[in-house]
C-alpha cells in the first residue's frame, strides 16, 4: 500500500522537473494564455471528484462529492474555453497578416 | 484489480499524461499554442471518459450504486455547461477574472475531494495527513481567486483593503485552521473538520483582501500553481483507495501545474521588479506617499490640437493600458495608426509586460485590433526611444508610466516604467483626474511636456481619428 505512495512520490519529482523545464523560455506574450492553459489543466480535479462521488457511501459525501464535481465540470470547460478565446485572437491576426 | 479494464484505464492515463505534457508544452510557443490547448483537451476528454470504466466490472455491471452514477452526470452536466455557458458570454476584457473564477473552482473541487476523503478514510493517517493538506491548500486557493475575481469584477473595491494587525491576526488564523486539521488527524473525529475548512477560507480571504488590483496577475498566478498542488495532494491520497489509477494521473498533472504555475509566478513577479513575499506581505498601494506636493498643473488639451501635433511628428509611440481594455477603443486606436502612418508618421506601440490585468492583455486586445506584432515594442527596446520622439501617446494607462518609481521613497520604487516623460510631448488619454491602480499619485501628468485628453478612451480616439481625417 505504501508502494503506491513513493511511486507516486517517483513520478511527482519528476513532474516537477517537467513542468519546469517545459516553459523555462517562454516570452512574456504568451503568460497569459500559458497561465489559462495550466489553469485548464488542473482541471483533471474532475477525475478525481469523479471518483469520490461514485465511491460515495453516505449522504454527506454525496453532497460534497457532488459539489466537488460540479465545480471540477467547471474548471474544465470554462478553462478550455477561456484560453481557446484568448489563443483565438492571436490566430486572427496572424490571419490579416501580421508578421510573426 | 488487475483485469482488462484496469490495464486498460492505466494505458488510456499514461497516453492521457503524455498529450497533457506535449499540449503545455506546445502552449508555451507562439507558433503552437493554439495547438496545445487543442492537444490538452483531448487529452481531459480522454482521462474523464476513462475513469468512468473504473466504475463496471468486467461483464460492465456496475460497482457502484446507480444513484452515485446519476449524481455524476447531474455533477459533470450542470458545471460543464455553467462553466461553458460562462465563458463564452464574457467579455474579452472580462478574461483575467475568468480565469481567477475558474482557477477557484478548480481550488474548491480539491479541497471538497480532499473532504470526501476525510470523511471516509479518517483511520489512515497517511492518506488523511495528505487529505489535510490538500485541502489547506485548496481551501486557500478558492476563497482566495473568489476575492481576486470579486476585485477585477468590480463587485467590490480593487484597492488594498487592510485591516488593523493585519499580519498577527492572518498567521494566528492559519495556525489555528492547520491546528484543528491536525485536531482531526489526532482524534480521528470529525468535529474538528467545520472550523478547519472555515479557518482556511478565512485565512485566504485575509491574505489577498490586502492586495490590490495592480498586483493581481502575481496573484492569480499563485493561485493557479496552488490549485495545481493541492489536486496533485488530492491525487496522493487517491492513489491508496480503489481506483488509485485516478490518482496518479491527478499527481502527474498537478504537479506539472504545480511546477510550471510556480515559474510562471516568479517570472511575472519578476517583470514587475516585486518578490513574491512583497506581493503578498507589503499590502502595495495601500500606503500614502506624505511629504510629496505635486508642482504644476494638469494642463487640458483638445483632441484637433493632439491631431495637428501628431500630424507633424517625426514618429508617435502609443503606450496602452487598462483604460484602452475597459473603453474597447484598440479597433479605434488602430484606425488611428493607420491613418497616421498613411500620412507618412511612422507610429509604434510600447507594450510594458504588465499594463492591463495580466501579462500580454495589451498584445492580446492590440492584436485582436489587426495590429501587426512588428509595431510592438518591450519596455526593454522602446526605452532608449523616448527621447528623439516627438509625441506619445498614452491610452488608459497610468502606474506603469509614472516617474515616481525612479524617485526614493515612493510606493512605486523601483518598478520598472515606461520612460514616457522624455518625450518631447506627452498626451495622457485618462477619463478623469483619478489615481492609477495603484492608488499613487502620477508625477507624470504635472510635467510641463505632459497634456490631459480627457474622456473616455473609445470617445477620445474616435475625436482623434476625425480631426485627422479633416
Amino acid at each position: 500500500m505504501a508502494a503506491d505512495l513513493w511511486t507516486a512520490l517517483f513520478i511527482a519529482l519528476l513532474a516537477v522537473f517537467v513542468g519546469y523545464e517545459v516553459i523555462s523560455r517562454v516570452p512574456t506574450l504568451l503568460h497569459t494564455p500559458l497561465m489559462s492553459g495550466s489553469n485548464f489543466i488542473h482541471g483533471i480535479v474532475l477525475v478525481g471528484g469523479i471518483v469520490a462521488l461514485g465511491l460515495a457511501t453516505n449522504l454527506p459525501e454525496q453532497v460534497i462529492g457532488l459539489v466537488a464535481t460540479v465545480m471540477g465540470a467547471m474548471n474544465v470547460t470554462g478553462g478550455y474555453v477561456v484560453t481557446e478565446r484568448i489563443l483565438s485572437m492571436f490566430g486572427r491576426a496572424k490571419a490579416k497578416g501580421g508578421a510573426p | 484489480m488487475t483485469n482488462w479494464i484496469s490495464i486498460a484505464i492505466d494505458a488510456v492515463y499514461v497516453v492521457a499524461v503524455l498529450i497533457f505534457i506535449l499540449g503545455l508544452k506546445a502552449l508555451s510557443g507562439p507558433e503552437t499554442a493554439r495547438k496545445g490547448i487543442v492537444y490538452a483537451g483531448i487529452a481531459m476528454l480522454v482521462a474523464v471518459a476513462v475513469t468512468f470504466l473504473g466504475f463496471v466490472d468486467t461483464s460492465f455491471a456496475l460497482t457502484i450504486p446507480v444513484a452515485n452514477l446519476g449524481l455524476i452526470f447531474l455533477g459533470v452536466a450542470v458545471g460543464g455547461f455553467g462553466g461553458y455557458y460562462w465563458a463564452r458570454v464574457v467579455k474579452m476584457t472580462e478574461m483575467p477574472q475568468m480565469v481567477a473564477m475558474f482557477n477557484g473552482m478548480g481550488g474548491g473541487a480539491a479541497a471538497a475531494i480532499a473532504a470526501v476523503e476525510l470523511l471516509s478514510t479518517l483511520s489512515d493517517h497517511v492518506t488523511s495527513g495528505l487529505s489535510v493538506a490538500g485541502a489547506i491548500i485548496g481551501s486557500i486557493s478558492i476563497a482566495g481567486s473568489m476575492i481576486a475575481f470579486l476585485k477585477l469584477q468590480g463587485w467590490m473595491p480593487s484597492k488594498a483593503i487592510v485591516l488593523p494587525a493585519r499580519q498577527f491576526v492572518n498567521t494566528g488564523v492559519l495556525i489555528v485552521g492547520v491546528a484543528c486539521g491536525v485536531l482531526t488527524l489526532w482524534t480521528s473525529s470529525l468535529f474538528w473538520l467545520a472550523p478547519f475548512f472555515i479557518l482556511l477560507l478565512l485565512y485566504g480571504i485575509l491574505l489577498t483582501l490586502p492586495i490590490g488590483g495592480a498586483d493581481m496577475p502575481v496573484v492569480i498566478s499563485l493561485f493557479n500553481a496552488l490549485t495545481g498542488i493541492a489536486v496533485a495532494l488530492d491525487g496522493f491520497a487517491l492513489v491508496n483507495g480503489p481506483l488509485g489509477d485516478a490518482g496518479y494521473a491527478m499527481v502527474i498533472a498537478g504537479t506539472l501545474v504545480g511546477a510550471s504555475g510556480s515559474l510562471l509566478t516568479l517570472l511575472m513577479a519578476k517583470a514587475m521588479n516585486r518578490s513574491v513575499g512583497n506581493v503578498f506581505f507589503s499590502a502595495f498601494g495601500a500606503t500614502e506617499e506624505t511629504g510629496v506636493t505635486m508642482k504644476g498643473s494638469l494642463k487640458p488639451i483638445e483632441a484637433s490640437d493632439v491631431a495637428v501635433m501628431m500630424e507633424y511628428a517625426n514618429q508617435v509611440i502609443i503606450a496602452p493600458g487598462y483604460g484602452m481594455a475597459v473603453a474597447q477603443a484598440q479597433g479605434k486606436v488602430k484606425e488611428l495608426a493607420d491613418l497616421l502612418e498613411a500620412k507618412g508618421v511612422p507610429v509604434k506601440f510600447a507594450i510594458h509586460p504588465v499594463a492591463g490585468r495580466m501579462p500580454g492583455h495589451m498584445n492580446v486586445l492590440l492584436a485582436e485590433a489587426g495590429i501587426s506584432y512588428d509595431k510592438l515594442f518591450d519596455r526593454d527596446e522602446i526605452n532608449a526611444e523616448f527621447p528623439n520622439t516627438d509625441v506619445v501617446l498614452v491610452i488608459g494607462a497610468n502606474d506603469v508610466v509614472n516617474p515616481a518609481a525612479h524617485r526614493q521613497g515612493s510606493p512605486l520604487q523601483g518598478m520598472p516604467i515606461l520612460d514616457v516623460e522624455q518625450a518631447k510631448n506627452v498626451i495622457v488619454n485618462k477619463r478623469g483626474q483619478g489615481k492609477g491602480f495603484a492608488g499613487i499619485e502620477n508625477d507624470l501628468f504635472y510635467r510641463d511636456n505632459c497634456h490631459m485628453l480627457y474622456g473616455d478612451a473609445q470617445t477620445a480616439m474616435g475625436k482623434l481619428v476625425n480631426a485627422l481625417k479633416k
